[in-house]
C-alpha cells in the first residue's frame, strides 16, 4: 500500500463529501414524513401520483406523528417536507412551535378514519366486550366493591363479568410510543372509566387523578407490550386462541380469515359501522399541507388533489381496498373543496 | 499439587494417599465430561435455534421468488394509439384492452359487480407487459398478442395455497336449471343434496345445545343483564329448532360453511338455499344452456374453506379456477423482483430500489472509512508518542465501538443534515453516518493487525537503513493487511444490518425510483424488510423474508471473502 495513494484517497473522499453539500440544492420531488398508521395510505397515493405522470414519485418517510410534526414545523424551504401524516389532529402546541418557526398557513386535509379493533382468533371462544369491561380487565387500578382504587385483580375474563368466558385476561397491545397506543388510552380506557358508577365522584372531584386512571395499564402481564409491528401481534393472535389482540381496522381486514372482530358495546367493528361512526373505538387520520411551498416544489397541488379525488378516497377507492375507512360522502366533498382550495388552518380551530 | 502427583499416576505417591484420591480423580474426570456435555448442549441448541430460523424464513420467503399469471391472447385494437409513437403508446390506456381479454376468456359475464371481481384478479401493474411489448414492436398494434398478464397479490396467494381444498361428487339425477344467468333454481329428480342438507341440520342441532348450554350457564350464573340475555338466547334456540322440526324446510347457507356449488352445463351455480331435491343460487359461471342434464353430466362442487375463512371469494375462486382449467395460469420465477423499486402493490414490489441504495450507502462508507481508519491506526500504533493525550484517545476509540447506533443517527441530523445541509434520505449522508459507526471497529482491527506483525520485521528494516515510514509501509503494513481487510470486511457487513441511524437521516421512507445518484433519495435493505413487516397486506410478509434471504446472501457473500482473504494472504510466523 503506498501512501501517497492512500493520502489522496483519503483528501478526495472528504473533498467529493463537501463538494456534495453544496449540491443540495433545488428539489423537484415531494417530501412527506409522519404517522406510521397513515404511511400505507399516503404512500399508495404517491404511487398513484408517480404512475400518473404528474412528477416524480413523493418520499413518504415513516416517522411517527409526533416526530413528523417536528420536522414539518421546524422551517420552512428545501430542507423541511412539504407534508405530514398524522393519526390525530394537530396539537395546539405543534400549531404555535410551526407559527414560531415560519410555517405560517398549514392546510388540514382529513382523509379518512381508521377503527382501532380487538380482535381475536376465529378459533377462540366468541366474546362481545363492553368499554366499561375493557377499562376493568386492562386498568392498572380499579375501583372494588366501596368505589376505593385498588390494583387491578381481574384474572380471567369472567371475573369481570360472569357472561364472559372463564379465560385469562391477555391482551397483545402497543407500547407508548406508539400512536396506536394513545387512541387506545383515549377511545377505550377514557370512555370506559367514564362509564364506571363507582368513579363518577372521582371524575369530578379529582380529574387529574381520573385521567392518571385511564393513562395507566396494567404492568402485570395481562397486557403484553407485543411492539410496534401489528403483523406479530396478528401471528401471536393465530397461535394463542384465548388471546386478543388491539391494532388497526386494515389488520383486521387483511386477516379476516383467521381473526374476528370483537364487538364494543354490541357494535362489531366492519367497515360500514365505523365509516357510519356507530363503532365509537374509531379515529379520523390527516394529512397536513405546507401551503408555503405549493407552487415552489412542484407537483403538491396535484398531489393533494389526487388525494382527495374519488377514485382515491371514496368508499370504491383505492384507499378503502387498502383498509382506510371513508369518510362520509358529504364530508368527503367539503374536505376535498378546502383541499383544493388550499384553506388554511386557523389559530381557532387547533385544540 | 498433589492432585497433579496422583494424575500422573505415579505408584508410591498414589499408593499413600489411597481410595480418597482415587475418587478424586474420577470426580475431576466426571467434571470435565459434564463440561464437554454442557458445551455439546450449548451447541446443539444454537444449532436448533439457527436451523429453525433459517428453515422458517425460506419456507416464509421461497413463494415470493416466483409469481403467478394468466396468459391471454388479447386483441389490440388498432385505435386508441395516437400517432403510434413511443410516448403514444405508452400513454395509451391499457385497461379496457386487458378487460376485454378477460370478458373475451370468460364468456357471459355481463354484469358490472362480476366484471370487477373479473378485472381486480389482475394486478393494476398487468398490462405493462404488453406496454413493453407494443413500444418495442408497434407493427402488433390491430392484432392479437398472447401476453402473460400478472394476477393480483391475492389471486397469486390462492395459487400458492392459501385458498381452499375443492372437492367434487357426480350426481346421480337428472338436473333441470331453470336459467342460464342471474338467480336460478336447478330440480333434481334424485335427493342428490341429501347428503349435504343432512349436514347443515346436524350443525343446527349442534347449535342448538351449544346455545342452551350457554342459556343455562347464564341462568344460573345470575348476573344483572342475565335475564335478557336468557330470553334472546331461548327465542333463538326456537327459532332453530322449528327449522329441524319442519322436513320440508330449506335451508339458507351462509359464507359460514363450506360453500357448496353446482357445476352443470359448462357454468357453475353457488347454492344459497338448499333442500332436498331442489336448490337454487347464484351463477358464478353463465351456463351453456338451461337444458336438463343426465346423471354423471353435471357435479356438486363443495369449496371445503368456509368464504368468511379466505381472502378470496367465492366468485374469484370460480374465475381462477377456470383460469386453471384453461391451462393459462403460469408460474414464472419473479424477475420483477429484483428489477423494480418499492411498491403498495405486493405483487409489484421489488428490491432494486433497495439493493442499489444500499451498494451506494456501503460505497460511501467503505471510501472513507478504509483510508482514515487504516491511517489512524498507523499512527497511533506506530507514530504517537504514548503520552496522557493518546491515552484518552484510545480509551474514546474503544469506547465509541460500543455507543448504541441511533446516537450515530442523532450526530447525523444535527451535523450533516442541520449543520451542512446535505439531502435527507441521501446514501451520501447514510454513508456518512455509517461510516462513523464503523470507524472505531475498524481502527481497533486494523491496530491489532499491526500489533500481530512480529517486530523483527520493523526491526530488520530499520537495520539495513530503511526510514520509519519506509518500514511500515513497505513492510508492516502489507504484512497486516489481510487482518485489516478482515477487520474492514465485518465492519462493513456491521453497516449493512444497521437501521437504527438511518431512521433518524430520513432513509426509513418510501421510495419508488431506484436511486441513480448519491444524492438521490434511497433506502436500504434493512429498511425495505422493517417497511414491509409492518404493511397489513398479508403477501408482503413473503416478500420480507424473501428480502431476507437476500440480505442473509449478501452478508454470507461478505463474511466468506473475509474468511478467503484471511486464508490467501495470512502469514504464520
Amino acid at each position: 500500500m503506498n501512501i501517497r495513494l492512500m493520502a489522496i484517497s483519503t483528501v478526495a473522499a472528504v473533498a467529493g463529501t463537501v463538494a456534495f453539500a453544496g449540491a443540495a440544492a433545488a428539489r423537484d420531488q415531494i417530501r412527506i414524513v409522519g404517522s406510521s398508521t397513515v404511511y400505507p395510505f399516503t404512500t399508495a397515493v404517491a404511487e398513484q401520483f408517480g404512475k400518473s405522470g404528474s412528477g416524480k414519485t413523493p418520499v413518504v418517510e415513516s416517522t411517527g406523528t409526533g416526530g413528523g410534526m417536528k420536522l414539518f414545523c421546524a422551517g420552512v424551504g428545501e430542507a423541511h417536507p412539504d407534508l405530514t401524516n398524522a393519526s390525530r389532529a394537530m396539537k395546539k402546541s405543534e400549531f404555535e412551535d410551526c407559527q414560531k418557526n415560519g410555517v405560517k398557513d398549514i392546510v388540514e386535509i382529513k382523509v379518512g378514519i381508521d377503527g382501532l379493533t380487538i380482535a381475536q382468533s376465529k378459533a377462540g371462544p366468541a366474546i362481545k366486550l363492553t368499554m366499561e369491561q375493557v377499562f376493568l380487565a386492562l386498568a392498572e387500578q380499579v375501583p372494588d366493591k366501596d368505589g376505593k382504587l385498588v390494583a387491578n385483580p381481574y384474572k380471567t375474563w369472567s371475573d369481570i363479568a360472569s357472561s364472559l368466558p372463564n379465560v385469562k385476561i391477555e391482551v397483545l397491545g402497543p407500547p407508548p410510543t406508539s400512536g396506536t397506543r394513545d387512541s387506545f388510552h383515549e377511545l377505550f380506557l377514557e370512555v370506559g372509566a367514564k362509564k364506571v358508577a363507582t368513579l363518577k365522584d372521582m371524575q369530578k372531584a379529582d380529574a387529574k387523578g381520573f385521567e392518571k386512571l385511564w393513562k395507566s395499564i396494567r404492568k402485570d402481564g395481562a397486557y403484553v407490550e407485543a411492539g410496534e409491528n401489528d403483523n406479530v401481534i396478528v401471528q401471536k393472535l393465530e397461535g394463542n386462541k384465548n388471546a386478543f389482540g388491539v391494532f388497526g381496522y386494515s389488520f383486521l381486514e387483511e386477516n379476516a380469515a383467521k381473526l374476528r372482530g370483537v364487538a364494543i358495546d354490541g357494535v362489531e367493528p366492519t367497515y360500514d359501522n365505523i365509516a357510519s361512526g356507530k363503532y365509537e373505538g374509531s379515529r379520523p387520520l390527516f394529512v397536513y399541507v405546507k401551503k408555503q411551498h405549493v407552487g415552489v416544489v412542484p407537483g403538491i397541488d396535484k398531489f393533494v388533489a389526487e388525494y382527495v379525488s374519488s377514485k382515491a378516497m371514496s368508499k370504491d377507492g383505492y384507499l378503502a381496498r387498502k383498509g382506510l375507512v371513508a369518510l362520509p360522502k358529504s364530508e368527503a366533498d367539503k374536505i376535498a373543496a378546502t383541499a383544493k382550495g388550499m384553506q388554511a388552518l386557523a389559530a381557532v380551530d387547533v385544540k | 499439587m498433589t492432585d497433579i502427583a496422583a494424575l500422573t499416576g505415579d505408584g508410591p505417591i498414589r499408593h499413600r494417599q489411597g481410595d480418597a484420591a482415587a475418587a478424586r480423580v474420577r470426580r475431576r474426570y466426571r467434571a470435565e465430561a459434564r463440561f464437554k456435555a454442557y458445551g455439546i448442549a450449548a451447541l446443539v441448541v444454537t444449532t436448533v435455534f439457527l436451523v429453525v430460523l433459517l428453515a422458517d424464513i425460506l419456507v416464509k420467503g421461497m413463494p415470493a421468488f416466483t409469481q403467478h399469471s394468466v396468459t391471454l391472447s388479447v386483441p389490440v385494437p388498432a385505435e386508441g394509439f395516437g400517432d403510434r409513437s413511443v410516448s403514444a403508446i405508452r400513454g395509451a390506456d391499457y385497461f379496457p384492452i386487458t378487460r376485454d381479454a378477460l370478458k373475451a376468456a370468460i364468456p357471459g359475464i355481463e354484469s358490472r359487480s362480476g366484471e370487477r371481481t373479473l378485472t381486480r384478479l389482475l394486478s393494476t401493474g398487468a398490462p405493462d407487459v404488453l406496454r413493453d411489448r407494443l413500444v418495442a414492436n408497434p407493427s402488433l398494434i390491430g392484432t392479437t398478442v398472447q401476453v402473460p398478464l400478472l394476477l393480483s397479490d391475492d389471486a397469486d396467494l390462492y395459487f400458492k395455497g392459501v385458498g381452499t381444498r375443492i372437492d367434487s361428487r357426480a350426481a346421480r339425477g337428472t338436473a333441470t336449471p331453470s336459467g342460464t344467468t342471474g338467480e336460478i333454481t336447478i330440480e333434481s329428480t334424485a335427493g342428490d343434496f341429501g347428503a349435504d342438507l343432512a349436514t347443515v341440520r346436524k350443525a343446527i342441532a349442534q347449535q342448538v345445545l351449544r346455545l342452551t348450554a350457554e342459556a343455562d350457564r347464564a341462568q344460573s350464573s345470575g348476573a344483572t343483564d342475565a335475564v335478557a340475555r336468557v330470553a334472546a338466547l331461548r327465542e333463538e334456540i326456537a327459532t332453530l329448532r322449528t327449522r329441524l322440526d319442519d322436513p320440508k324446510s330449506q335451508e339458507e347457507l351462509d359464507s359460514k360453511a363450506p360453500s357448496l356449488l353446482v357445476a352443470i352445463n359448462d357454468g357453475l351455480v353457488k347454492i344459497t338455499k338448499l333442500s332436498d331435491t331442489a336448490v337454487s343460487g347464484d351463477v358464478l359461471l353463465p351456463l351453456s344452456s338451461a337444458d336438463p342434464a343426465g346423471a354423471g353430466a353435471w357435479r356438486v362442487v363443495t369449496y371445503l374453506t368456509p368464504e368468511s375463512n379466505r381472502k378470496v371469494t367465492d366468485q374469484d375462486v370460480a374465475f381462477l379456477e377456470r383460469f386453471k382449467d384453461l391451462g393459462a395460469v403460469h408460474r414464472d420465477f419473479n424477475w420483477l423482483f429484483f428489477s423494480s423499486g418499492d411498491s403498495r402493490e405486493p405483487e409489484l414490489a421489488g428490491i432494486r430500489g433497495a439493493l442499489v441504495g444500499t451498494a451506494l450507502t456501503l460505497l460511501v462508507t467503505l471510501a472513507l472509512c478504509v483510508p482514515i481508519g487504516v491511517l489512524a491506526a498507523v499512527y497511533l500504533e506506530e507514530f504517537a508518542s504514548k503520552n496522557n493525550l493518546t491515552a484518552l484517545i484510545e480509551v474514546n476509540i474503544n469506547n465509541l465501538a460500543a455507543v448504541p447506533s441511533i446516537v450515530f443517527g442523532l450526530l447525523g441530523l444535527a451535523v450533516f443534515l442541520n449543520f451542512f445541509a446535505l439531502p435527507r434520505s441521501a446514501p451520501l449522508v447514510g454513508g456518512l453516518v455509517l461510516a462513523l459507526l464503523v470507524l472505531p471497529t475498524i481502527i481497533i482491527a486494523a491496530r491489532a493487525a499491526l500489533k500481530a506483525v512480529p517486530p523483527s520485521i520493523k526491526e530488520a528494516a530499520l537495520g539495513v537503513g530503511a526510514s520509519h515510514q519506509q518500514a511500515v509501509f513497505h513492510h508492516v503494513l502489507p504484512l497486516a493487511m489481510p487482518g485489516i481487510m478482515t477487520g474492514t470486511i465485518i465492519g462493513m457487513a456491521h453497516a449493512l444490518g444497521e437501521t437504527a441511524p438511518l431512521l433518524m437521516i430520513g432513509m426509513i421512507a418510501f421510495i419508488v425510483d431506484v436511486p441513480a445518484g448519491l444524492t438521490d433519495a434511497a433506502t436500504v435493505l434493512p429498511v425495505q424488510i422493517y417497511l414491509w413487516s409492518d404493511l397489513p397486506e398479508v403477501a408482503f410478509q413473503a416478500k420480507t423474508a424473501a428480502t431476507i434471504i437476500v440480505l442473509l446472501l449478501f452478508l454470507f457473500v461478505m463474511n466468506g471473502m473475509a474468511i478467503w482473504l484471511r486464508k490467501k494472504f495470512e502469514r504464520r510466523w
